[in-house]
């Protein structure tokens, strides 16, 4: 190993010393305005402990506010818990009158209302995402993302009125008949359909939070690096394929995140589905039935409740809402942390 | 001027990975040292421990003694103060695409609340000077983003931008990499131009790099500093066997 030249060790390049128009550039001479500038500065240990200290408060406020509308919820609602007990949770019959109270058929039009509803928009909010992100011409893409946006900003009053006056009237006489005739059979979608009814409700649902779970989603799916849509095309893969393994893969946890969050919009709107689900508390298989939601329930009698036992059930309800949510939005995780275990690309 | 640094016993962790161990040296200032090795060998881990940047990876960790003439940077300051006088290049050159060129060169300054204009002028044409990028810039200097000159450019800029804050130390990892090899000349001719001013330490893929530029080179293997010496002498008659089999690329 005493031979040179391996590694040319000819410094090929002549150290330029000076600029092309004849100025020679140096360092500052030392000690220099800039160095003593920066020395004077603090070391910044306060002003940052400072940040932290107001970060982690307003991190703590978020506990502080559930662990009080919890509180608050449960404190209100004592007097039908021990009325009640469990029974709430699993009674059928909602009777005021007579003091009989189980939530049971607002909890089944709660969540299966919310469920059909994700399952109606997520497959319309993916595509129209994929749509703008990767097939839409230019021209178009503004216009699509902006009317997706101003769905998101409609009252939801204004979509119960709709719901009432355009979208019962097509379910009854239009799309009614035909999913009965050719999914009757499931008992799904059984006669008597008046149009009002966890159908409709869901419909209206999946149309409220497809901007939700669209925009995130797109905005997840444009963060997918170009490198991994060039990886996927330059291996000969379809359009479609380079979505597949590129896009969606890599954006799937944010896409799931944006389903969570449509999901729980779903579950807690009250006003559009109030005007359209029929408001009568059933646990029936058949999607035309009328139902009831617990934020219906809620808004429809909060202001008629005689005595304290009622209203307290009423806060009960709002507490089960609340319930719900999590365990709905915990199921939904675990089935993602089930799905995505043991495939650490991409799982967090 | 530049500083010397002292690295007495570095050891550093990704988590439960050990990614540099005992690791123990002595950069000259005011000249070039590069360091080399395979891939994964800890050599960007190891400039990354001498202006506190491993740390900001929220599992890593690293233990030992780094100097920077009379300050030990892991003792004396935070990490703060210690990045105000050490400039660092990264392999991609990452200018801050929102600002103009005259912003991303001052940006060092600014956010420190440097306000005296008349200087932050001078500081920014002396800067892009030392960075060659004066005359190709000076036209746009407010009306391009940091983001629309060429890759090559932006490096050059990025340099500008670690010169600016006048460090003592620069760190460079591996700085040309992703550059043409145009670009990758007038970045060494930069650090030949720069060494005898600023302690320069320069990780690179490239030995041809190395003997060019550095007076001193080390060479990095499976986290240990495996020879520490001078450049002619790494590449003409290395001590150890190892050192000898890597740059004669019978390995890595």
């Amino acid at each position: 190993m005493n031979e040179p030249g391996i590694i040319p060790l000819i410094q090929t390049r002549v150290p330029q010393q000076r600029e092309p128009d004849g100025t020679e550039v140096h360092a500052p001479a030392v000690p220099s305005v800039i160095r003593n500038f920066l020395r004077a500065k603090s070391s910044g240990r306060i002003a940052d402990g400072a940040f932290a200290g107001v970060m982690v408060l307003c991190a703590l406020s978020i506990f502080a506010i559930v662990v009080l509308i919890v509180f608050v919820l449960v404190s209100d609602s004592r007097l039908s818990i021990h009325a009640s007990g469990w029974k709430f949770f699993t009674g059928q019959i909602w009777d005021p009158v007579s003091g009989d109270f189980g939530a049971l058929p607002f909890i089944y039009g709660t969540v299966v209302s919310s469920l059909l509803a994700v399952v109606m928009a997520v497959p319309l909010a993916l595509a129209v995402s994929i749509f703008l992100l990767d097939i839409c011409p230019k021209f178009l893409r503004g216009p699509i993302s902006f009317l997706t946006e101003l769905l998101a900003a409609i009252p939801s009053v204004v979509y119960g009125l709709w719901g009432v006056f355009v979208l019962v009237p097509i379910i009854r006489d239009q799309v009614g008949p035909v999913l009965e005739k050719y999914l009757g059979w499931t008992g799904f979608f059984v006669e008597p359909n008046f149009g009002v009814g966890i159908f409709t409700a869901s419909v209206i649902l999946a149309i409220m939070i497809f901007p939700v779970i669209s925009s995130i989603s797109r905005d997840v799916m444009r963060a997918v690096p170009v490198n991994q849509r060039e990886a996927a095309l330059a291996l000969g893969a379809t359009r479609w394929e380079m979505i597949r393994i590129s896009v969606l893969r890599n954006a799937r946890m944010g896409i799931v995140g944006s389903v969570i969050l449509g999901l729980g919009r779903a579950l807690g709107e009250t006003m559009a589905v109030t005007m359209v689900i029929g408001n009568h508390p059933d646990i029936v298989k058949n999607l035309f039935a009328p139902g009831y939601t617990l934020a219906s329930v809620i808004a429809n009698e909060f202001t008629e409740a005689t005595g304290d036992l009622y209203l307290s059930a009423l806060i009960e309800v709002g507490l089960a809402l609340f319930l719900v949510t999590i365990v709905v939005n915990a199921v939904a995780r675990l089935l993602v942390w089930a799905v995505t275990r043991g495939n650490t690309a991409g799982a967090h | 001027m530049g500083v010397d640094i002292r690295v007495e016993d570095l050891n550093a962790w990704y988590g439960p990975v050990h990614t540099i161990k005992d690791v123990s040296l002595h950069i000259p200032a005011n000249h070039a040292t590069a360091l080399i090795g395979p891939s994964g060998c800890g050599k960007s881990t190891f400039v990354r421990c001498l202006n506190r940047m491993h740390e900001t990876n929220p599992s890593a960790r690293a233990e030992g003694t780094v100097r920077m003439g009379d300050l030990d940077i892991y003792k004396d300051a935070t990490p703060v103060e210690i990045r105000r006088r050490v400039g660092m290049v990264f392999q991609r050159p990452n200018p801050f695409p929102t600002m103009s060129i005259y912003d991303n060169v001052a940006s060092g300054l600014k956010l420190n609340g440097f306000r005296k204009k008349r200087v932050l002028d001078e500081v920014v044409e002396r800067s892009l000077r030392q960075a060659a990028l004066w005359d190709e810039v000076k036209d746009d200097l407010k009306k391009k983003s940091g983001a629309s000159i060429s890759g090559g450019q932006q490096q050059r800029l990025c340099i500008a931008r670690a010169l600016a804050v006048d460090p003592e130390v620069l760190l460079m990892d591996e700085p040309a990499s992703a550059l043409d090899p145009v670009s990758t000349a007038k970045i060494e001719d930069l650090i030949f131009k720069l060494k005898s001013q600023y302690t320069i330490v320069i990780v690179t893929h490239n030995m041809q790099q190395a003997a060019r530029v550095a007076e001193n080179t080390g060479f990095f293997l499976m986290g240990k500093l495996v020879e520490f010496a001078p450049t002619t002498k790494i590449f003409t008659n290395p001590s150890d066997k190892r050192t000898e089999d890597y740059i004669t690329g019978r390995f890595g």
